[in-house]
């Protein structure tokens, strides 16, 4: 039994050896034209990353000035293409390399799930399988002009997480955003994923706390269906010296839009869980702000 | 799209790492050891460490947060609490191990004897074991690329010495991927019984779900059926009930029956189960009366009913 933790030797050989400098500076080149990039991380699956990042594009991508990208690297389980509701669309090849798929001529879209043949479909790759997807992903799609890149990802500390953050080593990463939900059993898997930022050197933005609280449409009471028994992100962020974004409550709108492949945002404009997602959006905006390479200008807001 | 590298031999061809094209693939140096042709011996030894084990299911989903977990830890604590049937709780979320903090089992560490690893029991009858035994914290994260984690998973299969067992659930992380081939191809020899699988209703989940269906049909896994978790919320106060993740398109339900599997029971919303997997305890005994707690007996019932052809009734 070796002791379990961190990167081994093997998997830092295996990784100077597979992700060579050559790429690296090609997905430096490709992504130039990219202002902002930030990825979001849970180590716990089925907290909302998917349906964060889904919204976190449309919010930005509101205002027709600014260029949004969504990038799905979850190759097992592709959740973008139904939240966008952009089922069904396909890739096409140009000149230029892979065109994403766009919901509006400032929002485009890619993920793993365009190339399947059918939605059902599963995709049963092993770990460099995947790794070489992302890979294309990030060198050979001509996301063009782009404002905000949310790359989109599954749950855990593995091979779609390095990958991401090797092949992007030497583009600049705004930042990493936190999705969890309140119960200890998140919250410890989302402590590995922090401690995963640190590991790779990767900035974080903030943590989300999704499914806080629900309010009965009835009589209004509000119950904690996933109980902060340990205080919540709102105590871990504490602790850990990290900026808490905000508490989205649970509600079903959510769930119906994301079926539905429309905006929550739009739908269910004044509800709480709309109005605590448009307070997380403006704080990654000014983060984004604020954190600018040294050798970019001011973005236009 | 890149499938593999154009012209690629095949991982058991003669050719195997040594081709043209084999250049660059991240699997060269594998095939070309010839590792990737010969049959694993583990699986062999799997197979003979695993014949005091009766039953072995699957507990998988393709997405995550659906309470796969939750859902392990409770078939294995209804069905140890008959206090002659053995059972064994194998963890190979290797990422995100939740087993040990719902098993009320932190901090313990795994020991090793001349017979292998031993599990960590929870009481005389139930054994458990996880990665998370092996870390110094349990917020020490394990950055594990695949290969890495698929030792871990035959290192578990092969080296824990469980004794004689009647079921042996293994709890997995979501997806289609490493975790689960390795899982299915380390027991391919060994017989398993079959998988559950678990969704929420809403057809997000469902499509990823749709994507493990797939999956086992694809590795020769049987289903023994699909649990429908988060099914609806009934307020405490007004009774009113709210479908938090709504059916959209029929939800399990619907799904079982497009598919023909047999849909092995739907579990309401209930605070209760959040809290008792936080405090390491069982649900069933904290909330015996709930309908949560009603659902998963039901369920429980129909996982230990289902038989191989080859094994006597087990005693209840």
């Amino acid at each position: 039994m070796g002791g379990a933790g961190g990167l081994s030797d093997s998997d830092r050989q295996w990784s100077e050896e597979a992700f060579s400098r050559r790429t690296i500076e090609e997905i430096k080149e490709k992504l130039k034209t990219v202002k902002h990039k930030i990825l979001v991380l849970s180590g716990k699956g089925g907290v909302g990353k998917s349906t964060f990042s889904a919204h976190l594009a449309h919010g930005l991508a509101e205002d027709e000035n600014t260029q949004v990208a969504l990038l799905d690297i979850d190759i097992c389980g592709p959740s973008i293409p139904k939240m966008m509701g952009l089922e069904g669309e396909q890739v096409h090849q140009s000149g230029s390399g892979w065109s994403p798929v766009f919901l509006e001529d400032n929002l485009g879209v890619m993920s793993v799930g365009f190339l399947l043949s059918s939605p059902d479909d599963a995709v049963i790759w092993r770990g460099p399988k995947k790794n070489g997807m992302i890979k294309q992903f990030l060198r050979d799609v001509d996301w063009g002009e782009v404002d905000y890149l949310i790359v989109d990802t599954p749950p855990g500390t593995s091979d779609e997480h390095l990958s991401a953050v090797q092949y992007l080593s030497a583009a600049h990463v705004d930042g990493a955003v936190i999705i969890t939900t309140p119960q200890e059993v998140s919250l410890q898997d989302v402590r590995k994923e922090i401690s995963f930022c640190h590991k790779v050197k990767l900035p974080i933005i903030g943590v989300v706390e999704n499914m806080s609280v629900f309010v009965c449409p009835k009589c209004k009471k509000e119950s904690q269906i996933f109980p902060p028994t340990t205080g919540g992100a709102e105590v871990l962020c504490q602790d850990l010296k990290i900026p808490l974004l905000g508490k989205v409550p649970l509600d079903p709108h959510i769930g119906k839009s994301c079926d539905k492949g429309q905006s929550f945002l739009i739908d269910a404009p004044d509800s709480p869980a709309a109005l605590a997602y448009r307070g997380i959006i403006q704080k990654i905006q000014e983060f984004c702000g604020l954190h600018q390479p040294k050798e970019e200008h001011l973005i236009s807001s």
